[in-house]
Protein backbone atom coordinates (compact mmCIF):
# COMPACT_ATOMS: atom_id res chain seq x y z
CA UNK A 1 0.00 0.00 0.00
CA UNK A 2 0.80 3.61 -0.38
CA UNK A 3 1.58 6.02 2.82
CA UNK A 4 2.07 9.71 3.05
CA UNK A 5 3.45 10.72 6.36
CA UNK A 6 2.86 14.12 7.61
CA UNK A 7 5.12 15.59 10.51
CA UNK A 8 4.14 18.69 12.36
CA UNK A 9 5.99 18.57 15.12
CA UNK A 10 10.46 19.68 15.99
CA UNK A 11 12.59 16.48 16.77
CA UNK A 12 12.96 18.10 20.26
CA UNK A 13 8.66 19.18 20.70
CA UNK A 14 7.36 16.07 22.00
CA UNK A 15 7.29 12.83 20.48
CA UNK A 16 6.18 12.96 17.26
CA UNK A 17 9.12 12.76 15.28
CA UNK A 18 9.98 9.93 16.13
CA UNK A 19 6.63 7.89 16.00
CA UNK A 20 6.74 9.44 12.32
CA UNK A 21 10.00 7.64 12.13
CA UNK A 22 9.10 4.56 13.64
CA UNK A 23 5.87 4.16 11.71
CA UNK A 24 7.79 4.51 8.48
CA UNK A 25 10.28 2.29 9.13
CA UNK A 26 7.80 -0.49 10.43
CA UNK A 27 5.44 0.14 7.19
CA UNK A 28 8.80 -0.41 4.80
CA UNK A 29 9.61 -3.23 6.73
CA UNK A 30 5.87 -4.57 5.90
CA UNK A 31 7.04 -3.96 2.25
CA UNK A 32 4.72 -1.00 1.93
CA UNK A 33 5.74 2.45 0.20
CA UNK A 34 6.52 5.63 1.12
CA UNK A 35 5.26 8.21 -1.47
CA UNK A 36 6.17 11.14 0.67
CA UNK A 37 6.81 12.32 4.08
CA UNK A 38 6.09 15.91 4.01
CA UNK A 39 7.30 18.11 7.02
CA UNK A 40 5.23 21.24 8.13
CA UNK A 41 5.27 23.59 10.74
CA UNK A 42 8.44 23.09 13.44
CA UNK A 43 8.53 19.57 11.68
CA UNK A 44 11.12 21.24 9.19
CA UNK A 45 13.18 21.24 12.01
CA UNK A 46 13.99 17.48 11.53
CA UNK A 47 15.65 18.68 8.27
CA UNK A 48 18.64 20.42 9.23
CA UNK A 49 22.53 18.49 8.65
CA UNK A 50 23.43 20.74 11.81
CA UNK A 51 21.91 19.06 14.69
CA UNK A 52 24.41 16.86 16.70
CA UNK A 53 22.80 15.31 19.67
CA UNK A 54 24.85 13.40 22.28
CA UNK A 55 25.90 10.10 21.41
CA UNK A 56 23.93 8.52 23.55
CA UNK A 57 20.65 10.50 21.97
CA UNK A 58 18.70 9.00 18.82
CA UNK A 59 19.58 11.46 16.34
CA UNK A 60 15.91 12.14 14.71
CA UNK A 61 17.50 14.62 11.71
CA UNK A 62 20.30 11.91 11.17
CA UNK A 63 17.76 8.85 11.14
CA UNK A 64 15.44 10.57 7.98
CA UNK A 65 18.74 10.90 6.33
CA UNK A 66 19.83 7.48 6.81
CA UNK A 67 16.10 5.85 5.71
CA UNK A 68 15.99 7.95 2.67
CA UNK A 69 19.67 6.90 1.37
CA UNK A 70 18.27 3.44 2.21
CA UNK A 71 15.10 3.42 0.64
CA UNK A 72 14.95 6.70 -1.73
CA UNK A 73 12.09 8.35 0.59
CA UNK A 74 10.89 11.61 -0.89
CA UNK A 75 11.66 13.93 2.49
CA UNK A 76 9.48 17.38 2.08
CA UNK A 77 9.78 20.41 3.71
CA UNK A 78 7.37 23.26 3.56
CA UNK A 79 9.05 26.46 2.36
CA UNK A 80 7.37 28.50 4.12
CA UNK A 81 7.85 26.86 7.47
CA UNK A 82 11.26 26.42 6.50
CA UNK A 83 11.89 30.16 5.72
CA UNK A 84 10.93 30.90 9.47
CA UNK A 85 12.73 28.89 11.26
CA UNK A 86 15.85 28.83 9.28
CA UNK A 87 16.12 25.61 7.25
CA UNK A 88 17.93 26.85 4.21
CA UNK A 89 18.92 24.98 1.14
CA UNK A 90 20.92 26.00 -1.73
CA UNK A 91 18.39 27.83 -3.79
CA UNK A 92 16.55 29.45 -0.67
CA UNK A 93 19.95 30.66 0.29
CA UNK A 94 20.75 32.60 -3.50
CA UNK A 95 16.89 33.75 -3.62
CA UNK A 96 17.20 35.02 0.19
CA UNK A 97 20.79 36.29 0.48
CA UNK A 98 21.77 33.76 3.18
CA UNK A 99 25.54 32.89 4.13
CA UNK A 100 25.02 29.39 4.28
CA UNK A 101 22.30 26.73 3.77
CA UNK A 102 21.86 23.64 6.12
CA UNK A 103 19.74 21.19 4.66
CA UNK A 104 20.19 17.42 5.28
CA UNK A 105 20.46 15.14 2.91
CA UNK A 106 17.44 13.38 0.96
CA UNK A 107 15.35 16.82 1.91
CA UNK A 108 13.74 19.15 -0.13
CA UNK A 109 12.42 22.50 0.31
CA UNK A 110 8.62 22.71 -1.52
CA UNK A 111 5.53 23.91 -1.03
CA UNK A 112 2.08 22.72 -0.11
CA UNK A 113 1.30 21.77 -3.65
CA UNK A 114 3.57 18.43 -2.34
CA UNK A 115 1.22 17.81 0.85
CA UNK A 116 -1.77 17.87 -1.58
CA UNK A 117 -0.12 15.72 -3.92
CA UNK A 118 0.73 13.13 -1.63
CA UNK A 119 -2.94 13.08 0.04
CA UNK A 120 -4.03 12.32 -3.66
CA UNK A 121 -1.39 9.80 -4.87
CA UNK A 122 -1.47 7.69 -1.57
CA UNK A 123 -4.08 5.27 -0.17
CA UNK A 124 -3.33 6.80 3.34
CA UNK A 125 -2.24 10.04 5.16
CA UNK A 126 -0.29 9.33 8.58
CA UNK A 127 -0.24 12.60 10.23
CA UNK A 128 2.18 12.74 13.54
CA UNK A 129 2.03 16.24 15.45
CA UNK A 130 1.05 18.60 18.30
CA UNK B 1 -16.06 2.08 6.09
CA UNK B 2 -14.34 2.40 9.44
CA UNK B 3 -11.65 4.91 10.21
CA UNK B 4 -8.33 4.16 12.73
CA UNK B 5 -8.42 7.58 15.21
CA UNK B 6 -4.82 7.80 16.75
CA UNK B 7 -4.89 9.61 20.22
CA UNK B 8 -1.78 11.45 21.00
CA UNK B 9 -1.87 13.40 23.94
CA UNK B 10 -2.95 12.28 27.47
CA UNK B 11 -6.42 12.67 28.11
CA UNK B 12 -5.40 14.32 31.78
CA UNK B 13 -4.10 17.05 29.48
CA UNK B 14 -6.57 17.58 26.20
CA UNK B 15 -9.62 16.88 25.24
CA UNK B 16 -8.64 15.26 22.13
CA UNK B 17 -9.30 11.39 23.51
CA UNK B 18 -12.92 12.83 24.95
CA UNK B 19 -13.74 14.43 21.07
CA UNK B 20 -12.05 11.14 19.42
CA UNK B 21 -14.64 9.17 21.46
CA UNK B 22 -17.68 11.79 21.19
CA UNK B 23 -17.15 11.97 17.03
CA UNK B 24 -16.05 9.01 16.28
CA UNK B 25 -19.07 6.91 14.43
CA UNK B 26 -19.57 2.95 15.45
CA UNK B 27 -17.07 0.38 14.09
CA UNK B 28 -14.41 2.51 14.02
CA UNK B 29 -10.75 1.82 16.09
CA UNK B 30 -9.24 4.17 18.18
CA UNK B 31 -5.44 3.49 18.54
CA UNK B 32 -3.68 5.15 21.90
CA UNK B 33 0.32 6.54 21.39
CA UNK B 34 2.44 8.83 23.01
CA UNK B 35 1.37 10.42 26.07
CA UNK B 36 -1.90 9.43 24.86
CA UNK B 37 -1.30 6.06 26.16
CA UNK B 38 -2.58 6.91 29.77
CA UNK B 39 -5.99 6.78 28.25
CA UNK B 40 -6.15 2.95 28.28
CA UNK B 41 -4.80 2.94 32.04
CA UNK B 42 -7.98 1.68 34.18
CA UNK B 43 -9.01 3.15 37.79
CA UNK B 44 -8.46 6.81 36.38
CA UNK B 45 -11.55 9.54 35.91
CA UNK B 46 -11.43 8.53 32.09
CA UNK B 47 -11.60 5.00 32.47
CA UNK B 48 -15.92 4.92 32.72
CA UNK B 49 -15.54 7.01 29.77
CA UNK B 50 -13.35 4.69 27.78
CA UNK B 51 -14.75 1.45 28.72
CA UNK B 52 -18.23 2.79 27.37
CA UNK B 53 -17.10 3.49 24.14
CA UNK B 54 -15.88 0.15 23.98
CA UNK B 55 -18.93 -0.85 22.95
CA UNK B 56 -18.87 0.83 20.09
CA UNK B 57 -15.31 0.99 19.10
CA UNK B 58 -12.30 -1.31 19.19
CA UNK B 59 -9.07 0.12 21.83
CA UNK B 60 -5.47 -0.39 20.76
CA UNK B 61 -2.44 1.19 22.80
CA UNK B 62 0.71 0.87 21.16
CA UNK B 63 3.11 -1.08 23.24
CA UNK B 64 6.67 0.74 23.28
CA UNK B 65 4.88 4.05 24.43
CA UNK B 66 3.54 1.90 27.32
CA UNK B 67 6.60 0.36 28.48
CA UNK B 68 8.36 3.78 27.67
CA UNK B 69 6.09 5.60 30.40
CA UNK B 70 6.59 2.15 32.96
CA UNK B 71 3.38 1.27 32.67
CA UNK B 72 2.50 -2.27 32.73
CA UNK B 73 0.18 -4.17 30.73
CA UNK B 74 -2.04 -5.69 34.25
CA UNK B 75 -2.45 -1.35 34.56
CA UNK B 76 -4.92 -1.41 31.08
CA UNK B 77 -8.10 -1.25 30.58
CA UNK B 78 -9.70 -4.51 29.95
CA UNK B 79 -10.70 -5.33 26.00
CA UNK B 80 -7.85 -2.68 25.36
CA UNK B 81 -5.26 -4.45 22.63
CA UNK B 82 -1.99 -3.64 22.87
CA UNK B 83 0.31 -3.47 19.30
CA UNK B 84 3.85 -2.55 18.75
CA UNK B 85 4.24 -0.57 15.40
CA UNK B 86 3.94 -3.41 12.97
CA UNK B 87 0.65 -3.56 14.38
CA UNK B 88 0.11 0.46 14.08
CA UNK B 89 0.97 -0.53 10.29
CA UNK B 90 -1.43 -3.29 9.96
CA UNK B 91 -4.48 -1.02 11.54
CA UNK B 92 -4.04 1.97 9.23
CA UNK B 93 -4.13 -0.88 6.25
CA UNK B 94 -7.31 -2.55 7.57
CA UNK B 95 -9.32 0.77 7.90
CA UNK B 96 -10.45 3.11 5.21
CA UNK B 97 -9.16 5.83 6.76
CA UNK B 98 -6.61 7.51 9.72
CA UNK B 99 -7.77 10.57 11.32
CA UNK B 100 -5.18 12.00 14.07
CA UNK B 101 -6.89 13.94 16.67
CA UNK B 102 -3.60 16.70 17.62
Amino acid sequence: MKFAIQVNEGPYNHEASVSALNFTKAALEAGHEIFRVFFYHDGVNNGTRFTSPPQDDINIAGSWSELADQHGIDLVICVAAAQRRGIVDEGEQERQGKDGNNIASGFRISGLGQLVEAGIQSERLIVFGD
Amino acid sequence: MSILHTVNKSPFDRNSLDACIRLAVKGGSVLLIEDGVYGAMKGTNKSDMVTHAMKDLSFYVLGPDLKARGIDEEKLIDGIKVVDYSGFVTLTVENDKAQAWL
